[in-house]
C-alpha cells in the first residue's frame, strides 16, 4: 500500500524565492534545500501566499507611514537650499529676515502658518507633500463641520449649505479627509495607517518575546519532567488562576501607560499560553527513540531540547502563534478601547473604536476602525495557517 | 479437500484503488484464487505488495469511498460480495467470515470486559444473551486454551498477556463458528514462543471446526507450517500460486526464488578468546523501584536486569536471546550508560559506572546503538545529513564543514545509500532504508562497540538479510564488536559468535553460539530454539503464555 518509493520522488525545479519567509529556518540561515521546499509548499497554499503578500505590502507602506501621512512636506525648495522638513525640524527663523518680529524660532509649522507659506512662496520656494498632509496627530484646522467630519467625498450639498452659515470651511477650500476626521478633528487615514503599524510591531514584539519564554519554559518542565515540572505547573497554575483583566486594569493606572510597559503588563501573562503546549509535546517526545539516539551519541541536554524535540514541538507552536499574534493585537485594541492603553495621543486602534462606539452618528468611525481590525486579523491567521502547514513534512508530498 | 467441489471463497480479478486527490495508486493489480472449504491459503509477500489489503477487501473494510475496485469478483457460497449492499455485507462480517488482526495490543477495547466483546458478537448475529451467551463464552475461551475462563470473564484486554489477547481475538473471531477466519499477520506482534502456540491453536481449531483459513504472513516458515495452498504477492500481483510443496521445492518464479533465498547466510564472527575484553559487566543490576502508599515508600523491585555479567571480546558478536520482558534492551541500554544500573560496566579498561553525562561523553563516541524500530529512531525533522553529522558536531565540534560532509557521504555511502539522499527527510524513505540511515549515524563516528536492539526485527525477510548482510560487511571491515539483541533466533544464528539467554533478567544460559545450537542445555533454551526454529511448542510450564 506504501506506493511512495523513496528514489521516485521527483526533485522539483526550485525557484528562487522573492518574498520574505516568515517561518524561520530552523538550524541554519543559509536556504537549504528543506527550507526551498517549505517554501514551496507556503506557496501552494494560495490564500496564505496573496495574504502574505497584501500583509507584506500594507506592513512596508505602514512601516513608511511619514512618507504617506504627514504633516510636513517631504522636500522643500526655498532660496536655491534644499530641506527635509519631513525628517528635520527647521525653526521658523530659518525662512524669514533676520529679527522679523513674527518668527519666534519656534519649530516652522508649513501647513497651517499662513505666514511662513507667504515667505516661501515669495521666494519662489516649492514643497512635495507626502499624499496625505496629516500625521496622526495633526488637528484639521478648516474642517467642513463640527468634529468629528464627514469624509470629504461623501458632503451633500445640504452639508456645505451648513458649513458657509455655520462659519466652517467651504467645501472646496477645506482639507481633503478620505475617510472624514474624528471626534479631536485628527484624519482618520492617517491614524489608520499608523495605528496599523504600532498594533502590528506590538503584536510582533509580544508575540516573540511571549514565544520565547513560553518554548523555554515549556521546554525544560517537558524535558526533565519529575519535581521541576511538578513546581513549575503548581506555580503557573496559580498564575493563570489571577483575574488577567482585573490585574492589567490595576496595572495600567499605576504605571504610567507607554509602549514597552504595556508589552511588560502583557508579556506577564501571555507567556503561559505556550507553556502547555510545548511542555506536552516535549513529554511525549522525550522517549523517542531517536532522543536515546543522540543520548547515545553524547549529545547534551540542551542541544537535544532544541535541536531535536523543538522542531518537532515547532508545528504545535507554530498552529499556536497566529492566535497569539492576533491575540496580543486585540487586547492592545481591547484595552485602548477602554481608554486604560497607550497613552493619549498615540495613534491606536482601539481609541478609533471608542470614538466610533461614542459617535454614533458617525459611522466612518467604526467601519474604518472594524474594517482595519478585521482586515489585519485575518490576514495573519491566513498567514499563519500556511505557515503551520509548511513546516509539516507530511503534508510535503500530497 | 476435494479439487471437484466448488470453491468455498473465489476470488476473481480483483483490483484495489486508492483515490487520493488526483494521485491515484493501484495497491491490488487482479488478482485470482480459491479457497475450498477447510483449506488454509496463504498470502505471503513484503510489506507494501498488498496482502492485507487483499484480505480486507474480501470483507470490505476498506476506507471506502477513498479505496474502489475497478474490476474484480469476490464469490462467497455464490454472492458477490462485492455488490452486496452494506446491510448484507454486515451480516456477513463476523458470522461467516471473520478476521484476526495483527496487533494484539489494539484490537480489542480497552473500556470493555472480555464477557462484554464476545458478547455483543453473541448478540448481533445469534440473538444470544444473558446465561446462554456467558455459557457459550466460557465454551469458546475454553476452546481458545485460555485458564480458568470463568474468572477471566469479567478481565479487561490489559490484565491480559499478548498471548492471550490473541487467544481471546480468537475467541472473538470464532464466536459464530465462521466458514472462513481471515488471520492478518496473527503472529507477528507475539514473541517466537507464543507465536508457534498460537499456530497450533488455530490449526486445532482449524481441524476441529472445518472452518477456510486465508493467513496473511511475510514469514515462508510460517507458510510451510500452516498452509495447503500458497499465494506470492509482490507489488499487488500474485506472481505465483500453487500447493506449498510445490512452490517450495520448485518455485517458478524469480520473487518467489528471491523470497525462499532470502534466509541469512549464517556466517558468524569468529570466536576470538586472545582478543582484549571490550566490554565487561560483573552483577549487572537494573532495578525499578515499586512506591506505595502515603510516603511511597519502597515495597519492592522490579529487577529488569538481575545480575548479569558478560565479557565481550574484540571482534566478537554477542547474542543475547529471550522473549519479550527478558530484559534484553535493558541491558543494552544500561551497558551504554543510557539508564542507571547498578555494578562495574568496563569499556576497554575505563571504569564506566558512576561518571557523570559529561564524562561519559568521550566514551560515548566509541559505543553506539542501533535502535528496532527505524520509524521511531529518526527524527522527523531533520534531514538525512543533519542526523548523521550529529555525532561529529559532538565529538568533534572543530571539525570544517567540508570535512564533516565528506565524512557524512562516506558514510552513507558505506551503508549502501546515494550520498545525494542527504537532504532528504527520513518519512521519504523505506524501512530498510531507515534502518540504513540510523547505521550511517554509527558508522560515521567509526565506533569500536556497537549495540543492536533488534535491528531487523520491524523489516521484511528481503531486507533483513540484506541488513544482517551489511552488518557483517561492516564487522569485517572495521573490526567492531557487536552486541545483538534479538528475539528472532534466525538472525541471530546468523550473526552471534556466542550466545546469551535471558529470561526474566537473569542469565539462562551462555555460552559459544555454535555449541549453544548444537545441544542448548536447560529446558528453556530447548523451547526457544524449537519454537523459532521449527514453530513447535513446548511442554507447559516452560515458556510464557
Amino acid at each position: 500500500m506504501d506506493a511512495r518509493n523513496p528514489d521516485s520522488v521527483a526533485e522539483t525545479p526550485f525557484t528562487t524565492p522573492t518574498g520574505p519567509i516568515l517561518a524561520p529556518a530552523a538550524g541554519s540561515f543559509s536556504l537549504s534545500p528543506i527550507n526551498r521546499r517549505r517554501w514551496e509548499n507556503f506557496k501552494r497554499n494560495r490564500r496564505g501566499y496573496a495574504a502574505l503578500w497584501i500583509f507584506m505590502v500594507l506592513f512596508v507602506i505602514s512601516l513608511f507611514a511619514e512618507f504617506i501621512a504627514n504633516d510636513k512636506p517631504l522636500y522643500l525648495r526655498f532660496d536655491g537650499k534644499s530641506y527635509f522638513p519631513a525628517f528635520i525640524t527647521y525653526a521658523d527663523t530659518e525662512f524669514g529676515e533676520k529679527g522679523d518680529p513674527n518668527l519666534m524660532g519656534t519649530a516652522a509649522d508649513f501647513r497651517d502658518d499662513p505666514y511662513i507659506r507667504e515667505l516661501i512662496a515669495k521666494k519662489d520656494g516649492w514643497m512635495i507633500w507626502p499624499p496625505i498632509p496629516f500625521r496622526y496627530d495633526t488637528r484639521i484646522s478648516n474642517p467642513p463641520s463640527a468634529f468629528p467630519s464627514k469624509p470629504t467625498w461623501a458632503l451633500s450639498a445640504e452639508d456645505c449649505e451648513k458649513a458657509a452659515k455655520g462659519g466652517f470651511a467651504k467645501c472646496g477650500e477645506a482639507d481633503y479627509n478620505w475617510l472624514g476626521t474624528d471626534q479631536q478633528g485628527r484624519d482618520v487615514v492617517a491614524r489608520v495607517i499608523y495605528g496599523f503599524r504600532l498594533s502590528v510591531l506590538f503584536g510582533l514584539a509580544l508575540t516573540l518575546v511571549s514565544s520565547i519564554i513560553g518554548v523555554v519554559a515549556g521546554a525544560v518542565q517537558g524535558y526533565f519532567g519529575g519535581w521541576i515540572d511538578l513546581m513549575f505547573q503548581r506555580v503557573i497554575e496559580i498564575w493563570t488562576a489571577i483575574p488577567e483583566l482585573y490585574v492589567l486594569l490595576i496595572l495600567s493606572r499605576v504605571l504610567t501607560p507607554g509602549f514597552f510597559v504595556l508589552l511588560g503588563i502583557l508579556l506577564l501573562f501571555s507567556w503561559v499560553r505556550l507553556v502547555g503546549l510545548v511542555r506536552a509535546e516535549f513529554l511525549r517526545g522525550r522517549n523517542f527513540e531517536y532522543i536515546q539516539a543522540a543520548r547515545a551519541l553524547g549529545v547534551s541536554n540542551v542541544r537535544i531540547m532544541f535541536r531535536h524535540l523543538l522542531p518537532n514541538a515547532m508545528v504545535a507552536t507554530m498552529t499556536f502563534l497566529p492566535f497569539i499574534l492576533s491575540g496580543s493585537v486585540m487586547t492592545l485594541t481591547a484595552l485602548d478601547f477602554l481608554g486604560l492603553g497607550l497613552p493619549p495621543g498615540s495613534p491606536s486602534l482601539g481609541e478609533l473604536l471608542g470614538e466610533g462606539k461614542e459617535n454614533t452618528t458617525a459611522p466612518w468611525l467604526g467601519l474604518s476602525g472594524f474594517f482595519t481590525v478585521a482586515i489585519m486579523l485575518s490576514l495573519l491567521i491566513f498567514i499563519g495557517e500556511a505557515v503551520r502547514d509548511a513546516f509539516d513534512p507530511r503534508k510535503a508530498f500530497r | 479437500m476435494s479439487e471437484t467441489s466448488t470453491p468455498l471463497l473465489s476470488v476473481r480479478d480483483l483490483s484495489v484503488k486508492f483515490c487520493q486527490g488526483r494521485s491515484e495508486t493501484l495497491a491490488v493489480d487482479r488478482i485470482s484464487f480459491d479457497i475450498r472449504k477447510g483449506e488454509t491459503v496463504a498470502l505471503v509477500g513484503e510489506s507494501g505488495s498488498g496482502k492485507s489489503c487483499a484480505a480486507l477487501s474480501v470483507m470490505r473494510l476498506l476506507p471506502y469511498p477513498i479505496a474502489q475496485h475497478p474490476c474484480g469478483q469476490v464469490i462467497f457460497k455464490g454472492q458477490d460480495l462485492i455488490a452486496l449492499p452494506e446491510s448484507g455485507m454486515r451480516r456477513v462480517r463476523g458470522d461467516d467470515i471473520s478476521i484476526i488482526f495483527q496487533e494484539p495490543m489494539t484490537s480489542l477495547n480497552p473500556l470493555h470486559t472480555i464477557e462484554k466483546q464476545i458478547g455483543e458478537i453473541l448478540a448481533i448475529h445469534r440473538g444470544i444473551t444473558g446465561p446462554a451467551a456467558r455459557k457459550r463464552i466460557i465454551e469458546l475461551l475454553t476452546e481458545v486454551g485460555i485458564p480458568e475462563p470463568e474468572t477471566r470473564l469479567g478481565s479487561y484486554p490489559h490484565q491480559l498477556s499478548g498471548g492471550q489477547r490473541q487467544r481471546v481475538m480468537i475467541a472473538l473471531a470464532l464466536a459464530n463458528e465462521p466458514d472462513l477466519l481471515i488471520a492478518d499477520e496473527p503472529t507477528t506482534a507475539l514473541d517466537v514462543t507464543v507465536q508457534a502456540q498460537i499456530l497450533k491453536l488455530l490449526k486445532d481449531l482449524q481441524g476441529r471446526l472445518g472452518m477456510a483459513m486465508l493467513f496473511i504472513t511475510h514469514d515462508l516458515g510460517i507458510v510451510r507450517k500452516v498452509a495447503d495452498k500458497v499465494c506470492v504477492m509482490t507489488q499487488g500481483k500474485i506472481v505465483e500460486q500453487g500447493p506449498v510443496e510445490q512452490v517450495y521445492t520448485n518455485p517458478q518464479h524469480p520473487y518467489t526464488r528471491q523470497l525462499l533465498g532470502a534466509e541469512p547466510k549464517k556466517d558468524p564472527a569468529p570466536l576470538n578468546p586472545d582478543a582484549p575484553i571490550m566490554v565487561q559487566t560483573d552483577d549487572l543490576k537494573v532495578w525499578f523501584p515499586v512506591k506505595r502508599g502515603v510516603l511511597r515508600h519502597t515495597i519492592g523491585h522490579i529487577k529488569a536486569v538481575d545480575g548479569v555479567s558478560i565479557a565481550l571480546r574484540k571482534g566478537e558478536t554477542l547474542g543475547v536471546v529471550g522473549e519479550s520482558g527478558s530484559g534484553k534492551t535493558t541491558l543494552g541500554l544500561a551497558i551504554l550508560r543510557l539508564i542507571s544500573s547498578d555494578g562495574p560496566i568496563v569499556f576497554m579498561g575505563n571504569q564506566l559506572q558512576g561518571l557523570r553525562f559529561k564524562a561519559m561523553r568521550p566514551f560515548r563516541h566509541n559505543m553506539q546503538i542501533v535502535f528496532q524500530d527505524p520509524y521511531g529512531s529518526l527524527s522527523p525533522r531533520m534531514s538525512v545529513e543533519d542526523i548523521v553529522e550529529e555525532g561529529l558536531l559532538v565529538h568533534h565540534p572543530d571539525m570544517p564543514r567540508e570535512e564533516r560532509e565528506q565524512r557524512v557521504i562516506r558514510a552513507l555511502t558505506v551503508v549502501g545509500l546515494e550520498p545525494a539522499t542527504r537532504f532528504r527527510y527520513p518519512h521519504e524513505f523505506s524501512g530498510g532504508q531507515r534502518q540504513r540511515i540510523a547505521m550511517a549515524r554509527v558508522a560515521v563516528l567509526q565506533p569500536t562497540f556497537v549495540v543492536l536492539d533488534e535491528p531487523t526485527s520491524a523489516l521484511d525477510m528481503l531486507i533483513q538479510s540484506q541488513i544482517v548482510a551489511l552488518l557483517r560487511d561492516l564487522q569485517r571491515q572495521h573490526d567492531l564488536t557487536y552486541m545483538f539483541i534479538s528475539h528472532d533466533l534466525k538472525v541471530v544464528a546468523a550473526l552471534a559468535s556466542r550466545l546469551m539467554v535471558m529470561r526474566h533478567g537473569k542469565v539462562v544460559e551462555e555460552g559459544a553460539a555454535a555449541d549453544l545450537f548444537a545441544a542448548p542445555k536447560t529446558e528453556y533454551t530447548r523451547a526457544l530454539f524449537a519454537a523459532a526454529f521449527n514453530l513447535e511448542t513446548a511442554a507447559t510450564g516452560v515458556v510464557s503464555e
